[in-house]
């Protein structure tokens, strides 16, 4: 019985990271600035999106956003209330969002052409593991940490944070009552990815808005 | 969980792949999976099982080599495995080494085949 080995060497993930390569191709001719945010559940993705809509569109920026969840579409509907297009994409079951669902809700997206879009946003679906290893064609992966989840999410989830552009610590309004500490989260995260840029934020109060929203005009600009 | 789609993409590129060779039966399936590819081995092998079923690939073994994380150090200029996934720092001088060289692969090296006429007795 003769047997032999066949060489393959093909990336498992081949056919998402081509379509990847085509969007990001199709964000940069656009100009825009397409970031992907990825946090646990309940890390408060939708609300810290929502405040940064408001605050994008207050300035007079254009930012549109496409929201990932299993079921339902009150993320969509509670984002579209800052005035924002919001498409949502349910994925029934799926733990991630990959770069077909991406590009066939960018294709038909009524009212929306992403020539005259500034900012595009992609919350992911709320999972700390499998959304790392799917491309959606962004410039900016953003990881995002509540202070109500414990200082050492970085080092359970090495291979988020080690794909993460950008680190996020969200409701900084409520880290006394939670005894965070912000030393050992900021080492944490550190430690894991060195040298990220890291914004201690509350959408709720605006503390550290300014600093983000600058961050986005910054890789904005240097994108185009 | 998401092992169900690797597996099920595995599946769909070696089928593909192997109808070049008609007549053969893939009898395992080699592949290279980054410590930091974010991909449990023991849900792998559980979804190949899954996803294999009904495709000209079941009963094939499935076969995972583990790369260990590489980092190059801007400091020292070692390039060497990390003893921890927890700490992106240099192995050799300590200083934080942010440039990853391997352990984010993800990757069908090979599959095996027999001849189907062959095997028969």
């Amino acid at each position: 019985m003769t047997t032999r080995i066949v060489e393959l060497r093909r990336g498992i993930l081949k056919k998402n990271d081509e379509l990847a390569a085509e969007l990001r191709h199709r964000y940069h001719a656009a100009g825009v600035l397409v970031l992907n945010l990825v946090s646990s559940p309940g890390t408060g993705k939708t609300t810290f999106l929502e405040r940064t809509l408001r605050e994008l569109r207050a300035r007079g920026a254009w930012a549109a956003a496409l929201v990932g969840d299993l079921e339902t579409d009150n993320d969509a509907r509670r984002l579209a209330s800052s005035g924002a297009p919001v498409r949502q994409i349910n994925t029934h079951g799926i733990c991630h969002l990959d770069a077909e669902m991406i590009g066939k809700h960018l294709d038909n997206w009524q009212g929306v052409t992403l020539d005259d879009v500034d900012y595009l946003f992609i919350e992911n679906v709320g999972n700390l593991v499998c959304p790392s290893s799917y491309d959606l064609g962004e410039k900016i992966r953003v990881a995002l940490l509540s202070v109500t989840e414990g200082e050492d999410k970085p080092l359970k989830y090495p291979t988020l944070f080690n794909s993460a552009d950008a680190a996020v610590i969200t409701k900084i309004d409520l880290a006394a009552a939670c005894e965070f500490n912000r030393d050992l989260a900021l080492r944490n995260i550190r430690e894991i990815r060195p040298g990220i840029r890291v914004f201690e934020t509350s959408a709720k109060t605006g503390a550290g808005m300014e600093e983000w929203l600058e961050y986005l005009k910054e890789s904005r600009s240097g994108n185009l | 969980m998401h092992e169900l789609s690797i597996a099920a993409s595995v599946v769909e590129s070696v089928t593909e792949a192997a109808a070049a060779h008609p007549g053969a039966r893939v009898k395992s399936v080699q592949l290279r999976i980054g410590a930091l590819a974010g991909v449990v081995e023991d849900a792998l092998e559980f979804c190949w099982q899954i996803a294999t079923e009904g495709t000209p690939l079941v009963g094939a073994v499935l076969e995972i080599r583990t790369l260990p994380v590489i980092v190059h150090c801007e400091h020292c200029g070692a390039e060497e495995e990390l003893t921890s996934v927890q700490s992106f720092r240099c192995p050799r001088c300590g200083e934080p080494a942010a440039d990853l060289r391997q352990g984010r692969e993800l990757e069908i090296e090979s599959f095996e085949i027999e001849d189907e006429a062959e095997a028969k007795p």
